[in-house]
């Protein structure tokens, strides 16, 4: 990749509003102490929220009510939604059943599921905040750094089928995530009530790996265990895959430069998939990271924000020139990539039983919303697994949960209670509704242009009859959809994606990679619900009759020609 | 006025009307000769008394003394201004007779005067339990005091303004009336105890004592034109008063809560345009609202009536359908001991009688609480009274006051108020506030609403646009605090500003939040602080801020800051008043008696105003 590729853009304009804000903070403080307080309104102002990012929280409102409460002479509905950090995914039956508690007492009475396996909490209101905070922490989790720019949720594969791995990768991702937690102490200042650190030590600097600030923009690091990619590890900033070698943890290649977000209009923006760039050791893992960060720190864009992923940093000077970067920081080389496949990135459901003979339920969540509704006691159903559950909880990277580490001893209590609740592995489920997943996107997400959540159940109602029709219930097609173009639900991943664009429009994609090799393409833009049945259903019977055996829909769009394939994220706009 | 009742006189209705008509109208001299006149006719005199009769005011021959003073005073104790506008129209009737009259409110008369006072009329209103109005504490007190002079040479006449579904009806003008003949005062005429209609009583009073005083002064001219003038005695620059309301196009009718509030507060813009109306803030609108249509209807169903029958939609002689006469004319959802007195009579049932029975007052009391005219035709049925007499027992359905929460400079041929709509389930049966859900259900921008502005000379922005003005308004209360400061904006005052606002819950019950928001970023509104009652374990209400910036709040009003409290009397102005004097009490480092005669002087120099309800 030459540094004049067309597509991107020559950094070295004057700082971002971002980065003023971020200097200007004082490590994460600005006026939040002050702002927080102030009574007169439920919002902080946008220089504050910026930074509350990085404690794991920022400012929203309820969309829908907007211009009702504007008439009423009203500020927006502003509320605050609040990301558990949550390393692979994983908390124990009694941080779930806080996180259950603080939803009810202070939230909207839901948690979601990210598609990075954290926990979100909506609707909490800025008096709540510190509360709401200070609990989490007091259940040993946190909410610093899952947002903002700084390395976010480490996700890891939580296979179920290989407990062990799983456990060791796991801990890979914990340390990497403790490792790259900002230092600041302003966090325990502003929500535990901390003592204030009035100036650091001359010549230490508080933030040793970021600086005073921080990174140009979010960091995500992700670990896959093969052959499953649920975490869509070549969507990351930094990816690791495990290498098993005679049943043992080798080691991780390593890909660089991943990510989806872009900005609808703008084709110097683009989601672009990591490279593989080599091997590591385990225990060389935290290493590889922090100067993959520091490089990051140093070259990514600070000017214009679109533009200041580590993907277009890479992009920007090439992928051999951040190679030769990171073995010059590392002072050390990695190896050559080793070989690994993926099959899929779905997540595989129901009662699976490990290596160490306890026992792992999947259950189907839908958009990763756990709540409960008149006909589905799934909250309930779930707090009361808890109450007597010893093992853990672990979130997969599609959104769904893993009761995970069950006893033999509390296998068929837990199976009753899940059957009490109608508690579902979503085996009566099309499998394309198995494979679907959706961003929060309205009413609380500020940068949703269209529905994703509430929608995409009403669209598959609409779709499945076609699936059924065409006899492929039982086929996994991977479908997402996102109201904005940051991809959240990573839709540039999706064999079939749908990005909005206004209210009850979407841009069609089509043609990424089952197991998350290959980005999609645009097929057809802005179209309403109509235009996209019209427009899928010829080409799933198309599909249902002309596929080759184990033929992927991702791959047969292509190879038919609906459209071409993405081999970079540079030309994903071609 | 009804003072003559079946119960308490040996008249039939008709001829009680009559009379009360009658009597509050007739000078000293007039009575007098009708007295004889009965007497001669063999009857004992009649006792002219109609609350609380007195014999002085037969006995004492009014023009006795020919050295009478031409000098009136006339103290008015008001808190919406009514007794005020009333003073000063009945000054304005008595100086064309050549009288020179002192008008003042009660709290602004020095007492000292009081012993040489000869000619006294007090025009007074009752609030709440029997009390008397901000601006005549202390006079009421005084003259109740020990301190109190013994005052022979005293002339004196009192119109007391209430309301008659209170059970202390008029009771401060009572008081005074009692009072004053206790220390030796002689009346110059009968006290007329004025309902919410109080118009025609009062001009009936006027001529009353202005023939009393022309007697006394031997200068026999009799004031004809005393009814109209009391008719008009609000805002002489337009041609649209209480009595003929100017129809106002609605321009905007709002919900200032939030979606999930379980309260309902409509912000309403009327257009002035064409009427002549003006106000200043502080000042209040009167609105006529229509009673509910579906209590009408299940009215004239309960009574079996028709809709269509023509019946009187007032004594002047008017008519229009029972239906009309429902909704627009009559009160049908507050019930009188007076009006259950009438409805006795008219009801074939005699356990209404029971009820009045003098050993049955509480149970009385306890049945008019809460219950409408419709419980009434329910629970006492069958009636013997057509439609046309039933409605003539019924009140006129008077407008509501409501604060007024727009500045008309800075929103000329505008007026903004704010209602919240009262709702609820009493006696088994959903209840509605007559005018705030009319507001609420059956107003749409375009239509037009029957208004008069009421000005409030008790709750006004200080003279001197630099004195700093503190503003404690929760729930609705915070309505003329949005006038006030709409007003200081457009004036482009300097002094500083501090408002204190309550309610129940921050997010959807913050009533013009954004306004707020916009005047403190403005500089409009120096300081605002809040309390939200039912977003935290413990209530907090607006006292506990006061209490919270006791120094600060002191430190304003040694700055000259005036004090200003609307919405609530029962709890809010009670406690608030309590907070303040704590506040001056520990900030100010006083007594507690120091402290009150603090907070007296600040009301006396008109630095302390409530407009409370």
């Amino acid at each position: 990749m030459a540094n004049h590729d067309p597509a991107v853009k020559p950094i070295g304009g004057p700082p971002s509003d971002v980065e003023h804000i971020k200097i200007e903070s004082n490590y994460l403080r600005g006026a939040l102490e002050e702002t927080l307080r102030n009574p007169i309104t439920g919002g902080l102002p946008e220089d504050d929220n910026r930074l509350l990012k990085f404690h794991g929280s920022y400012m929203q409102d309820d969309r829908d009510l907007r211009l009702e409460r504007e008439r009423s002479k009203l500020e927006p509905a502003y509320q605050f939604m609040l990301r558990v950090v949550a390393p692979g995914g994983v908390a124990s039956a009694a941080q779930w059943l806080v996180l259950d508690e603080l939803a009810h007492k202070y939230g909207n009475g839901t948690l979601r599921l990210t598609t990075r396996q954290a926990f979100q909490m909506h609707g909490v209101l800025k008096w709540n905040l510190k509360q709401t905070i200070k609990t989490i922490n007091d259940t040993l989790m946190t909410t610093l750094a899952a947002c903002g720019d700084v390395n976010r949720n480490v996700m890891s594969g939580p296979n179920p089928y290989q407990s062990e791995l799983h456990a060791e990768v796991n801990e890979w991702a914990r340390r990497l995530s403790d490792h790259l937690a900002p230092r600041t102490p302003a966090y325990h200042e502003i929500w535990l009530d901390g003592e204030k650190v009035v100036d650091s030590l001359k010549g230490v600097e508080v933030e040793p790996i970021y600086g005073p600030v921080y990174l140009p923009r979010k960091f995500k690091i992700g670990l896959a265990v093969p052959p499953s990619n649920d975490v869509d590890v070549f969507s990351q900033d930094l990816g690791f895959i495990a290498i098993v070698e005679d049943g043992k943890l080798a080691g991780f290649n390593v890909t660089a430069g991943g990510g989806m977000g872009m900005t609808h209009g703008d084709t110097n923006t683009y989601p672009q998939l990591g490279r593989l760039i080599g091997f590591c050791r385990p225990e060389q893992v935290i290493d590889v990271a922090e100067k993959t960060v520091t490089i990051q720190r140093d070259y990514g864009n600070r000017s214009v924000r679109k533009n200041a992923r580590f993907k277009y940093t890479i992009d920007r000077h090439g992928i051999e020139w951040f190679k030769a970067e990171l073995h010059d920081r590392l002072g050390w080389q990695l190896e050559e990539a080793r070989g690994y496949h993926f099959d899929h990135n779905g997540d595989r459901y129901g009662w699976v039983k490990g290596y160490d003979g306890k026992w792992n339920l999947t259950l189907y969540i839908q958009s990763g919303r756990i709540q409960d509704t008149d006909d589905y006691q799934l909250m309930t159903g779930l707090r009361e697994i808890a109450k007597i559950h010893t093992g853990e909880f672990r979130l997969t990277p599609n959104q769904n949960v893993i009761i995970a580490g069950i006893t033999s001893a509390k296998k068929r209590k837990i199976a009753e209670l899940a059957g009490r609740y109608g508690l579902t592995d979503g085996a009566h489920l099309s499998a394309l509704r198995r494979s679907a997943m959706s961003c929060v996107a309205l009413p609380t997400c500020g940068l949703a242009m269209a529905e994703a959540e509430r929608y995409l159940p009403h669209l598959l109602d609409k779709l499945e009859p076609v699936i059924q029709e065409a006899g492929l219930s039982e086929k996994e097609i991977v479908i997402r959809m996102t109201g904005c173009p940051n991809g959240c639900a990573r839709p540039a991943l999706g064999e079939i994606s749908f990005i909005g664009k206004a209210p009850g429009r979407y841009n069609l994609y089509m043609g990424a990679g089952f197991t998350g090799d290959r980005l999609n393409k645009l097929y057809k833009e802005n179209i309403d619900e109509r235009e996209i049945l019209e427009t899928l259903t010829p080409i799933i019977h198309h599909y249902a009759k002309e596929r080759l055996g184990g033929e992927h829909f991702g791959d047969f769009v292509i190879r038919s020609g609906y459209v071409n394939a993405t081999t970079s994220g540079l030309n994903f706009h071609a | 006025m009804v003072q003559l009742h079946v119960t308490n006189s040996p008249f039939s209705e008709s001829q009680a009307e009559l009379l009360n008509r009658l009597l509050p109208t007739l000078t000293e001299s007039q009575r007098i000769w009708l007295g004889g006149y009965l007497a001669a006719f063999g009857g004992a005199a009649v006792a002219p008394a109609v609350q609380e009769p007195s014999a002085a005011a037969v006995q004492e021959p009014a023009a006795a003394a020919p050295a009478a003073s031409r000098e009136v005073t006339i103290l008015f104790g008001s808190q919406t201004g009514n007794c005020q506008r009333l003073a000063t129209s009945l000054s304005g009737q008595l100086k064309e007779q050549g009288f020179t009259v002192n008008v003042s409110a009660m709290n602004s008369f020095k007492t000292n005067a009081l012993k040489k006072t000869e000619n006294l009329l007090l025009i007074v209103s009752t609030h709440g339990e029997g009390e008397p109005p901000d601006n005549a504490r202390s006079f009421y007190e005084f003259l109740h005091s020990k301190r109190a002079p013994q005052l022979e040479g005293l002339h004196y006449s009192v119109l007391g303004l209430g309301d008659t579904s209170y059970e202390f009806f008029c009771q401060t003008g009572k008081d005074f009336d009692k009072r004053l003949e206790e220390l030796g005062g002689t009346r110059l005429g009968l006290r007329v105890d004025c309902d919410l209609d109080y118009d025609e009583p009062a001009a009936g009073w006027f001529t009353q004592v202005i023939g009393a005083l022309n007697e006394r002064v031997n200068a026999p001219q009799i004031a004809e034109a005393a009814v109209e003038a009391a008719e008009h005695a609000d805002a002489p620059a337009s041609p649209y008063s209480r009595n003929q309301p100017f129809y106002a196009e609605v321009l905007e009718n709002l919900n200032l809560n939030g979606r999930g509030s379980d309260r309902e507060t409509r912000h309403l813009e009327l257009s002035l345009e064409g009427s002549g109306l003006a106000f200043e803030p502080g000042d209040s609108l009167g609105v006529y609202p229509e009673n509910h249509p579906q209590l009408v209807e299940a009215l004239i169903s309960a009574m079996g009536w028709d809709a269509g029958e023509t019946v009187p939609l007032n004594k002047k002689g008017e008519t229009g359908s029972l239906r009309e006469a429902l909704l627009r004319h009559y009160e049908i959802t507050v019930l009188t001991k007076p009006l259950l007195e009438q409805a006795a009579k008219l009801s074939a049932a005699p356990a209404l009688q029971e009820l009045l029975l003098p050993e049955r007052q509480q149970a009385l009391k306890d049945y008019i609480h809460g219950r409408d005219l419709l419980d009434l035709a329910v629970d006492f049925a069958p009636w013997k009274a057509t439609a046309s007499e039933f409605v003539a027992i019924l009140r006129k359905l008077p407008a509501r006051l409501y604060s007024i929460s727009s500045s008309y400079n800075a929103n000329p041929d505008e007026v903004h108020f704010t209602v919240r709509a009262v709702r609820y389930e009493a006696n088994g049966r959903q209840r509605y506030g007559v005018c705030s859900v009319h507001c609420a259900e059956r107003v749409q921008p375009g239509d037009k609403l029957p208004i008069y502005i009421q000005s409030n000379p008790n709750f006004k922005l200080p003279a001197n646009p630099d004195a700093p003005v503190i503003m404690i308004g929760p729930g609705t209360g915070v309505a003329p605090f949005r006038s006030f400061l709409e007003e200081r904006e457009v004036q482009g005052a300097a002094g500083k500003s501090w408002l204190f606002y309550g309610d129940r819950h921050f997010v959807t019950d913050f009533l013009y939040q954004t306004d707020w928001q916009r005047m403190l970023k403005d500089g409009v509104l120096s300081k605002l602080d809040v309390a939200f009652s039912r977003d935290t374990a413990e209530k907090v209400y607006v006292q506990h801020r006061i209490l919270e910036h006791s120094r600060e709040l002191y430190a304003w009003l040694q700055e000259g800051a005036h004090i200003y409290v609307c919405g609530d009397e029962k709890h809010m102005a009670h406690d608030v008043h309590t907070a303040l004097l704590t506040v001056i009490e520990e900030a100010g480092g006083m007594s507690a008696e120091a402290a009150a005669a603090y907070l007296d002087t600040l009301q006396q120099e008109q630095r302390y105003q409530r407009d409370v309800y």
